[in-house]
């Protein structure tokens, strides 16, 4: 058997409470090299407060985070120097084009031979037409693919991906999943991937999280996991999670 | 310590003024018609008066020093308002740049914009109304220091009370130099002020600049420990400003500010 791969993400007793409401509770899980996980869960389920947390935007009330075994609050800078994210509520400036927001970032993030890692994102995710393009005039897909060239731009080992192909056709998006899918599997990187996609969530992830009132409820393989819950499919387990989360806790 | 980051926050707006004439107009325009303006005034105030009194370098002189002041001020707050108004806070905090690496970025971006300001301001003040900074000696290169250090205080203060309220708190902050102006003494000396008016004065840098230029303009000499004095001043309100920019920084990360920041979350 193998064994298991490091951890590159360690979130622990992660909790925040916004005055009478506990929007995550308590929550404790790893992403390893080379793995996707999906946090999912309803809206209001708690997952884009613990992304922020990850991401060091907002302070945990308890619990600690740690990228690459750097504590996120301790070593805030060092540890988000190996993150990125991708959010669809976090478009990149609409004023700058294309290549200036990749180079403004890319300085922000410290990366060596910029003018190169630009050229390459560029070409990779097919930004070439759009190099000189103010991004506010860019289709959500072609946001989406620009915001995805920014996240990678420091071959980050944590990956965040907030609904990353929530405004794209199926067909970018399939391709967007398996060049993700291929980029997790290099190097030692782990993405930590929500959506609302139960078809994709299946295809991309190794592993999910099922979130609902800022707890996990469920973790488990996305293939295996709607059977062991007496479910036909990943999207029927996600609506009983949504709509039933009493029924399956502590399952 | 890499500059990197903080040269990525300069080259983002450098970038934003290439491409924009609406931007790049206003770091001289208003300069220009200040100077149109005031020159003409006091000109006229010195053809109807008798007294030896010189209105231009009084006037005009330090209604360009003021200006210069508020130029800077505004470098530093429209860097950062670029940023509230293409909702890019999640962005650029989310990343390993640190809030010192942040505000330097806003600062030497004002370093950049305001010297255009102050170079036009120069060159036309000397060529229309034959107004020389140069005539100030020695004295100007602190006078333009003073009101460079308080421009970058209050700057940085009211970007912190723009992310402290949101952006809508943006109207609070154009009117500030105009709020300050009356107690800096910028076209009276200090001693027509009230007593509490007078109070304020003393913590504002700029008072000693106005005051130490009047007394130049009428042959007196600028007192060197009043001079050190406004700069010790303003230096330390940049070190309040800086902290009280960081705290708030903080209050946002805690409450979750900075990650919903929009029109809509003024909390």
């Amino acid at each position: 058997m193998d064994s298991p791969q490091p951890a590159v993400l360690s979130a622990t007793n992660l909790s925040k409470r916004y005055g009478e409401t506990v929007a995550v509770d308590g929550v404790s899980f790893e992403v390893r090299r080379n793995e996707i996980v999906g946090l999912l869960g309803p809206n209001g389920a708690g997952k884009t407060t613990t992304i922020n947390m990850i991401l060091g935007v907002l302070e945990a009330d308890a619990g600690s985070v740690r990228i690459g075994g750097l504590d996120v609050t301790k070593r805030r800078s060092q540890a988000l120097a190996r993150t990125n994210f991708a959010a669809v509520y976090a478009p990149l400036p609409g004023n700058l084009t294309v290549y200036e927001n990749l180079r403004v970032f890319g300085m922000i993030y410290g990366v060596h031979a910029l003018a190169e890692r630009i050229e390459q994102l560029i070409a990779e995710f097919e930004l070439t037409k759009f190099r000189k393009t103010k991004c506010g005039v860019l289709s959500s897909g072609e946001q989406t693919r620009l915001c995805l060239a920014k996240a990678m731009l420091n071959s980050p080992n944590l990956l965040l991906l907030d609904e990353p192909t929530a405004s794209l056709d199926p067909a970018s998006a399939r391709d967007i999943r398996a060049s993700i899918r291929t980029l997790s599997m290099h190097g030692s990187r782990g993405v930590l991937w929500t959506s609302h996609n139960m078809y994709e969530v299946e295809e991309v992830c190794h592993r999910v999280l099922f979130l609902s009132h800022g707890r996990i409820l469920l973790e488990g393989d996305p293939k295996s996991l709607p059977a062991e819950h007496g479910k036909q499919s990943l999207e029927e387990l996600f609506i009983a999670v949504a709509r039933e989360p009493l029924s399956l806790e502590g399952v | 310590m890499s500059m990197r980051p903080t040269l990525a926050v300069v080259l983002r707006h450098f970038y934003l003024l290439r491409g924009s004439p609406a931007r790049i107009l206003p770091l001289f325009a208003w300069v220009t018609i200040d100077i149109v303006l005031w020159g003409f005034l006091s000109h006229y105030l010195t053809s109807i008066t008798s007294t030896a009194f010189h209105f231009v370098p009084a006037l005009l002189g330090a209604v360009l020093l003021w200006d210069f002041c508020i130029r800077v001020m505004q470098g530093v707050t429209l860097a950062f308002f670029e940023d509230v108004w293409s909702r890019n806070f999640l962005n650029i905090f989310a990343t390993p740049l640190t809030i010192s690496d942040y505000v330097g970025g806003l600062v030497l971006s004002s370093i950049a914009t305001s010297s255009v300001g102050l170079v036009v301001m120069l060159v036309l003040a000397s060529a229309v109304f034959g107004l020389s900074f140069f005539a100030l000696g020695a004295a100007a290169v602190p006078f333009l220091m003073v009101l460079f250090l308080f421009g970058i205080a209050i700057g940085i203060f009211a970007c912190a009370i723009v992310l402290r309220l949101g952006p809508a708190a943006e109207w609070f902050i154009w009117p500030i130099p105009a709020l300050i102006s009356p107690f800096a003494g910028v076209l009276y000396p200090l001693a027509t002020l009230p007593p509490w008016m007078r109070a304020v004065s003393y913590v504002l840098p700029p008072s000693y600049v106005f005051e130490g230029l009047r007394r130049l303009i009428q042959g007196g000499a600028v007192s060197a420990g009043r001079l050190a004095a406004g700069t010790a001043l303003a230096g330390l309100e940049i070190l309040l400003a800086c902290w009280y920019f960081r705290k708030v920084y903080r209050h946002a990360v805690k409450t979750g500010l900075i990650a919903r920041y929009s029109a809509e979350s003024l909390n």
